[in-house]
């Protein structure tokens, strides 16, 4: 698993791809903070909070090529006859987009520590809403790459994950449209967009923790079956 | 080392391999033969548990390759009909992480060092994989198959794309790891076969028509050991001589090949072997014998022969087995 993680993440900065999402991610962090900061305001939670929609643009960056390119490229023959576990195989990609995920937050500690350089705060909002985005993210990537063990091309993989990310976060606005009232209940409660903005909240929520955890448990669970499954036809 | 048995694979409706059962002991080298789309590679990519198989059973070294693949993975080393390479990384970088892969116990650098010196890719070490030539990426592909010194080697088309010298060096180099890996090896190219094989295994149609030595299945295949002989004599009176020769059935002039000499075809009767009564007839008269060669039929002629047989039965049946009642019963 290490070996793929080693490899995996050092690739995303061996090609640009690695350098556009932490440049994307810092600009945007960097924007909403000189906005709060101007207003005097310390919550650096709600500067990660406000980060959703950039992660719904940077996210399939992250995942288009995790499997699809192994498999475009035939090296996957390399990966799956090799003495490792399919688990581990994912599991190792899986770490490294998330690795790079959390490059691109890293620039939020140094925000905090300006911000408890001139106030006292509850450095524990702070940490709870990175968790939070890194949840977010963790469920977020698993879904990409299973998007993307499911096809040959990234672009491909680029476009469906990022339809279906924009679904999954904001089913809550789609929820009005149900007529169905334990439906829209849902759609409501489960759209990842909710789920994560209670983590600017300050209160931490066990159950909201599973939640992110268990999405993303079942779809590499669903990436490992998709391997698999490729074994099979 | 390697023991397969009724191993069938399907591709929905298609049968691409079809009840094939081999072993393979030690130390052999083993030749897979057949036409495009023989199931070669679909043979080789179950037996490294690249894709599952539908039917069988596949031991390696003792371990199924479906319970206990990690165990069964170890003792293999697999390249590709494709090298499985990624390109964007440099030579030496990519070996360490099929190192790391792999989980090898060798001290790293210098087994790293020692490969890449057998393959000669030690000149492009620090190289990207994407700016080499096709030759040198077969070379890094065959170095990765060869990291953790697994007892197999599965080398699906090891020489495709590379130049005369070296196919030359690639095969001298298979021979080599011959004297202690087990190797499978698989091509179109039958010389290659023939050069480094010591047994060949002809698939066709995802089964396996024949499975023996290079030099028995042409024997099989040229059954009336017929010979042709090179005589300095002039042509009546030789063919009237050795048509007298016990056992000889009959002889025919291939005409003048070399000043001075003929060529004759001689057949024999079934199961007698000619040699020494030839040489004799020709000694007694005073002529010089230049040559004499069996008429063999080569790797070439027994390819083509056998795959074109179209049905297994007639291809079992060139090569001279008597199976197909036996055949019609089982589908019965």
């Amino acid at each position: 698993m290490s070996a793929i993680f080693k490899r995996e993440f050092k690739s995303y900065f061996c090609t640009p791809v690695g350098y556009i999402v932490v440049a994307a991610l810092y600009f945007f962090l960097g924007l909403y903070f000189s906005m709060i900061y101007s207003y005097g305001s310390p919550e650096i939670e709600m500067v990660i909070i406000s980060m959703s929609t950039v992660v719904i643009f940077v996210m399939p960056i992250i995942t288009m090529r995790l499997m699809s390119e192994d498999r475009r490229q035939k090296v996957d023959q390399a990966l799956l006859t090799a003495p490792v576990s399919l688990t581990s195989i994912v599991l190792g990609k899986f770490f490294a987009a998330l690795a790079v995920f959390a490059v691109g937050f890293l620039p939020t500690v140094i925000f905090e520590i300006i911000i408890l350089s001139k106030v006292s705060v509850n450095i524990l909002s702070y940490l709870y809403a990175l968790l939070g985005i890194l949840l977010l993210g963790s469920a977020l990537i698993a879904i990409g790459m299973f998007i993307s063990s499911t096809t040959e091309s990234s672009v491909v993989s680029a476009i469906l994950t990022l339809i279906v990310n924009i679904l999954v976060l904001y089913m809550s606005s789609f929820a009005q449209m149900v007529s169905v009232n334990w439906i829209a209940k849902i759609f409501e409660k489960a759209a990842f967009i909710s789920v994560f903005e209670s983590f600017g909240e300050s209160v931490f929520s066990i159950p909201n923790v599973i939640y992110f955890l268990s999405i993303t448990a079942a779809f590499l669970f669903l990436c490992v079956r998709s391997l698999e499954k490729r074994r099979w036809s | 080392m390697i023991e397969v048995s009724s191993l069938s694979k399907r591709y929905g409706t298609h049968l691409a391999v079809e009840n094939v059962n081999f072993s393979i002991s030690k130390g052999e080298v083993i030749g897979f033969l057949g036409p495009n789309g023989a199931g070669k590679s679909t043979i080789m990519n179950i037996l490294t548990g690249y894709l599952s198989l539908t039917q069988g059973k596949v031991l390696i070294d003792g371990f199924d390759i479906t319970e206990y693949p990690e165990e069964a993975k170890k003792r293999i080393g697999y390249l590709p009909e494709i090298p499985p390479l990624y390109i964007d990384m440099k030579v030496r970088e990519y070996l360490n992480f099929i190192y790391d892969l792999k989980k090898v116990k060798f001290p790293k650098k210098a087994h790293i060092d020692e490969i890449m010196k057998l393959v000669q890719i030690d000149s492009v070490s620090n190289r990207l994989i994407k700016n080499l030539s096709k030759g040198y990426r077969q070379r890094v592909g065959f170095a990765q198959a060869l990291i953790g010194n697994p007892d197999v080697l599965i080398l699906d088309e090891p020489t495709v794309g590379l130049d005369p010298k070296q196919i030359i060096e690639i095969r001298n180099l298979i021979s080599r790891l011959g004297k202690n890996h087990t190797i499978i090896l698989s091509s179109h190219i039958l010389s290659e076969i023939q050069a480094v094989c010591k047994r060949v295994i002809i698939i066709n149609k995802g089964r396996i028509i024949a499975d023996d030595t290079p030099d028995n299945l042409s024997n099989q295949l040229s059954k009336d050991r017929s010979l042709v002989a090179r005589i300095v004599c002039t042509e009546e009176d030789m063919l009237s001589a050795l048509s007298t020769v016990k056992g000889v059935k009959s002889v025919v002039s291939l005409g003048r090949k070399e000043e001075n000499s003929f060529d004759f075809l001689i057949e024999p009767e079934e199961g007698v072997d000619l040699r020494a009564a030839v040489f004799e007839r020709v000694a007694s008269r005073g002529k010089t014998l230049l040559s004499l060669t069996s008429n063999k039929v080569s790797l070439e002629q027994i390819f083509l022969r056998l795959t074109e047989a179209g049905t297994y039965e007639e291809a079992r049946k060139l090569l001279g087995f008597n199976d197909t009642e036996e055949s019609k019963e089982e589908e019965k």
